[in-house]
């Protein structure tokens, strides 16, 4: 041991004494971290604000929503009395099972609007089998690097690419861009944090732009129109076009203080559409304008900058891919929402994270919270 | 754990750490991306946006004003507005846009009937410029069940709305028609003429009559307010609102008993009924059989109803009391007389032997009394009272063309006199000029001797007519003939006195003597009550005295040596009956003209009529009821003597 360990265990010290004596914190025992449990409690407070607005004044909506951050909560706890390390073998199993439930979308599933995203087994409440690959193409790629050499060897990013692929097409077939697009940004971003070498990344990009007429080929037809409006509104001022022109309307028209709570005449006269779920960053910008927005957006940064710290923290691979990952993976949902509403993204389903109204996006956002906070609650203590 | 190892985790800690790093400036990059946009949005751009948000939210609306309405001389309402549906479409609203407009019209034919000129003229006003998201109208006044039936579907018919409105209705319907005219839909090239900003609500714009010409009054002014719609264009809250301001009322001189009575005795006849007040001029009655009712076209007849009215042989639609020219016949014989001796050129003494025809030249062509043998000799009075032609013949040729047609002018013949009723006709008043330029010819002794028995190019329209007859009332006192008594309240002597153009100013007609109109008068009232006069039947136990002239108008000319048989002749070729006339004979209080077509002789086709609406006029319904119950009652008292 070097002088500098010397110094660090003289320093540490006093501290590692007191901890001693008092044992670890309340919040650690229930592997909770009061921080980022704090800034998501206020999300989803200011959340339901708008949300009543939204909503068209709707409390049985506010107390649905009230129901599922309930829920979401209760799944965030129980996973973070998991510990990874005990769980981390059967996560192969669990991306089999998820390949296998997303196979069956495509067979047996119910959905609305031409897409198939729901899968009814008797005696389950219906659920989206894409939701759960959300968590589980994260893991199985952080499982998957872990047990690599890092920086990870070509053959080895090939195979990650694989494992993300696959549940990616398969979501994309239903059709829904949104999720696949989420999922598969959550698995590079694993491969990004395994810490791929810089010539691929920019090798990557490359050949992403280059196939980018491609993926145009590929695209259905009601998604090229989402493509075109996006690149063009006024082209449809009625009808696909309407949507972001409105929604535009709203944000501008909200400037810097808002109309105020429930005065937004845009949501409130129904020239915005999906008030209540896609387009609520829309509302809050028309009633709450720039500053309460600025909030929001600030509470999101929170949640990322506690997720990049947590990541930071992390000693196990494993754990730092999938924290990073995972947050990295948030910050890609507000972004994408948000970038829409605002007219910078063409218009994909993507809900506002913890605001929008829906309980199945809630939940797996608070189970990624969980796994945050449990990889947190086990980090190596500092005595 | 050997030393590399360790060095090479740390090393890979730095690495992921430097990552993190890259994210979280990657993040921070995002996120002022997005703010910046918001920036943009929110406060570079707020005004344009708070306009547009406005823009969406705001809407002026045009109000149209009510119509005024129009009241009887006793205040009896003669055209109202009363509440309406009105079926319209909004196409940006229809479940597929605009170009599913004739699928949504077919599904609606599955739950009301619509008509084919309907959706013609619907697809009409689609095309007209309009603000989008407001309604185009499809139907006009639906019914119950039609609105229940549209509203039971409302869900599948997502841009069919119903709007109130007020329209204009008719009480009476078929007996005004042709004294009120009707209001209809504006067409495009009324549309062309009118104030588009007054007229930017307005659906309806008066068509004939009484309702076309005081238009500009019965309007009013069109309001205005901003409303706050919703995206589906419903009205959530008024911002700001003008008030339109209402048309005015108007009151006519019409009398709605006498109008309606008027009406009744033309029912299945063809003719005209023109009666006015000589002490003001005002119209009373003014009526043309056969008719039609006023408020199918105010919504929009349906093009089969229009077409048979259109096509029929009797003429329906044409109103006869403005724009029917008829010979007058024996009616302008007093002018005649007049003309004969206030020109000085027959003297008041002046009397004819009349052989029962009249024969310009030995050897010529005969001219016929109308009775055989003839009434021999024949003074003035006696040719009033008994209508002999010989007379006339014998003084039209001894006056020739001018100075008959000048009385004639004098008498409001050959003008417009009515002003208020922009169909009149001048008909013809044949001076020489006239038939030079007419039938490029020029006058004969023998159109003098037509003109002076009031046929041959002589033709006159019941309204001037009555205007005669007036003129022969008031011995020459003229007023405007006119229908208006008063708007909102105010009196109006001549439509100059509200801003329009009185028609040519007649002058009050000065006899160098005016006991001449005294002998008129009784010859005139001998008509009505003589043992010979020819409307003696009709004058025969009334309780006032009345003045007239019948008048008997030949289709056809008869050939000579022929022996007139009415039953022969096609019941189109059979004669006018005519009869002008007053009552009661001193200061009266009603003229008459009435025009039976083909009804046969004056006094028996014309003067009963005559004689029903005087009594209507004079005695009323109710004093006709109680000189009912005093005759029964005298009847009474003789059989108890």
């Amino acid at each position: 041991m070097g002088l500098q360990t010397m110094a660090d265990f003289q320093r540490w010290a006093p501290e590692a004494r007191r901890h001693l004596k008092k044992g670890p914190g309340l919040w650690l025992k229930l592997k909770l971290d009061p921080w980022l449990l704090l800034v998501l409690l206020a999300i989803m407070s200011f959340g339901l604000l708008v949300l009543y607005s939204g909503s068209g004044s709707s409390e049985t909506a506010v107390n649905k929503q009230l129901v599922r951050y309930g829920l979401a909560l209760l799944v965030m706890v129980i996973i973070t009395q998991v510990n990874l390390r005990h769980v981390q073998r059967w996560i192969p199993l669990l991306y089999i099972a998820g390949l296998l439930l997303l196979v069956a979308v495509l067979l047996f599933g119910a959905g609305a609007k031409g897409a198939q995203r729901w899968l009814e087994i008797p005696g389950l409440p219906r659920f989206q089998p894409s939701e759960i690959m959300k968590l589980v193409v994260p893991l199985t790629v952080s499982w998957y690097l872990a047990g690599q050499p890092r920086p990870p060897k070509l053959i080895h990013v090939i195979v990650a690419m694989v494992l993300v692929a696959v549940p990616v097409l398969l979501i994309a077939k239903q059709p829904d861009l949104g999720t696949s697009l989420l999922i598969g940004s959550s698995g590079v971003f694993v491969v990004f944090f395994a810490g791929l070498l810089w010539r691929y990344i920019i090798l990557a990009m490359a050949l992403g732009a280059a196939g980018l007429p491609l993926m145009w080929m590929g695209l259905r037809e009601y998604q090229k129109q989402r493509v075109i409006t996006f690149l063009d509104p006024e082209s449809d001022p009625l009808g696909a076009g309407w949507n972001i022109i409105q929604s535009k309307i709203a944000i501008g028209s909200g400037g810097i203080n808002g109309k105020g709570w429930l005065q937004g005449t845009q949501s409130h006269l129904d020239f915005l559409p999906e008030t209540h779920t896609d387009f609520i960053v829309a509302v809050l910008a028309e009633e709450f304008g720039l500053i309460g927005v600025c909030v929001l957006l600030s509470l999101y940064f929170l949640v990322v900058l506690r997720g990049l710290i947590i990541a930071g923290y992390a000693t196990h691979p494993f754990d730092r891919m999938l924290a990073a990952s995972l947050t990295l993976t948030f910050f890609v949902y507000v972004v994408v929402n948000v970038g829409m509403v605002s007219g910078l993204l063409p218009v994909v389903g993507v809900p506002l994270p913890l605001v929008s109204y829906g309980g199945t996006a809630a939940v797996t956002l608070m189970a990624s919270i969980g796994l945050l906070m449990s990889i947190h609650a086990r980090r190596p203590q500092r005595i | 754990m050997p030393w590399s190892q360790m060095n090479n985790q740390h090393q890979e800690v730095s690495q992921f750490k430097a990552r993190l790093w890259w994210a979280l400036f990657l993040i921070v990059l995002v996120f002022a991306g997005i703010v910046s946009r918001l920036v943009y949005l929110q406060v570079w751009q707020h005004q344009h946006y708070v306009t547009e948000s406005d823009d969406n939210r705001q809407q002026l609306q045009a109000i149209a004003p009510t119509r005024g309405l129009i009241y009887d001389t006793n205040g009896d309402l003669l055209a109202g507005n009363r509440a309406s549906h009105i079926l319209t479409l909004v196409p940006e609203q229809l479940a597929g846009g605009r170009g599913s407009i004739d699928g949504v019209l077919a599904e609606l034919a599955q739950v009301i009937t619509i008509d084919e000129g309907d959706i013609k003229r619907f697809k009409r006003r689609l095309n007209q410029p309009r603000r989008p998201h407001s309604p185009v109208a499809l139907s006009f006044q639906l019914n119950q069940t039609e609105i229940a039936q549209i509203i039971v579907n409302q869900h599948r018919l997502p841009g069919v709305r119903i709007v109130p409105d007020l329209v204009r209705y008719y009480p009476s319907d078929e007996g005004f028609v042709h004294a009120l005219g009707y209001v209809g839909r504006i067409n495009d090239r009324e549309l062309a003429k009118l104030d588009s900003t007054n007229y930017s609500a307005t659906e309806h714009v008066g068509k004939l009559g009484v309702e076309r010409y005081y238009e500009t009054e019965l309007h009013g002014t069109v309001g205005y307010q901003t409303v706050e719609t919703n995206a589906r264009g419903r009205v959530i809250q008024v911002l700001d609102r003008l008030e339109p301001v209402p048309g005015k009322d108007i009151t006519l001189f019409l009398d709605a008993q006498l109008q309606q009575t008027a009406a009744k005795l033309l029912e299945g006849k063809r003719g005209a009924i023109v009666a006015i007040d000589p002490r003001t001029g005002g119209v009373l009655a003014m009526a043309s059989a056969p008719s039609y009712g006023a408020n199918q076209f105010v919504t929009g007849i349906s093009n089969a109803n229009y077409q048979a009215l259109r096509k029929s042989d009797d003429l329906p639609l044409f109103n006869r009391a403005l724009r029917g020219r008829y010979p007058p016949a024996s009616t302008v014989k007093p002018v005649i007389a007049i003309a004969g001796i206030d020109s000085g050129i027959i003297s008041r003494k002046y009397s004819i032997w009349d052989p029962g025809y009249y024969q310009l030249t030995e050897d010529g062509r005969l001219y016929r009394d109308w009775k055989e043998g003839g009434h021999g000799r024949v003074n003035m009075h006696k040719s009033i009272v008994e209508s002999v032609d010989t007379f006339y013949y014998s003084i039209a040729h001894l006056m020739g063309n001018t100075p008959m047609t000048k009385y004639l002018a004098l008498f409001g013949l050959g003008q417009v006199t009515i002003a208020d009723q922009p169909e009149a006709i001048k008909a013809v008043l044949p001076t020489k000029k006239w038939k030079r330029a007419n039938r490029n010819a020029s006058w004969f002794r023998g159109d003098s001797l037509n003109l002076g028995i009031g046929q041959g190019f002589l033709s006159a329209t019941p309204t001037q007519l009555a205007t005669m007859a007036m003129l022969l009332a008031n011995k020459g006192q003229w007023h405007q003939i006119r229908m208006i008594k008063a708007i909102d309240g105010q009196a109006v002597e001549k439509v100059s006195d509200i801003g329009r153009n009185d028609p040519k100013q007649p002058v009050n007609i000065e006899l160098k003597r005016t006991s001449d109109w005294n002998k008129i008068h009784n010859a005139m009232v001998d008509v009505m009550h003589g043992k010979k006069g020819t409307g003696r039947r009709s004058g025969a136990d009334s309780s006032y005295k009345i003045a007239g002239k019948t008048g008997t108008a030949q289709v056809l000319g008869i050939k000579q040596d022929d022996t007139y048989d009415a039953e022969k002749i096609a019941e189109r070729f059979r004669d006018h009956g005519l009869y002008i006339g007053w009552a009661p004979a001193k200061d009266p209080v009603i003229v008459l003209a009435v025009i039976i077509e083909n009804g046969g002789g004056g006094s028996s086709a014309a003067a009963p009529l005559a004689r029903k609406l005087f009594d209507v006029r004079i005695l009323g319904a109710m004093a006709e009821e109680k000189a009912e119950e005093k005759a029964e009652e005298k009847d009474g008292a003789t059989n108890d003597g």
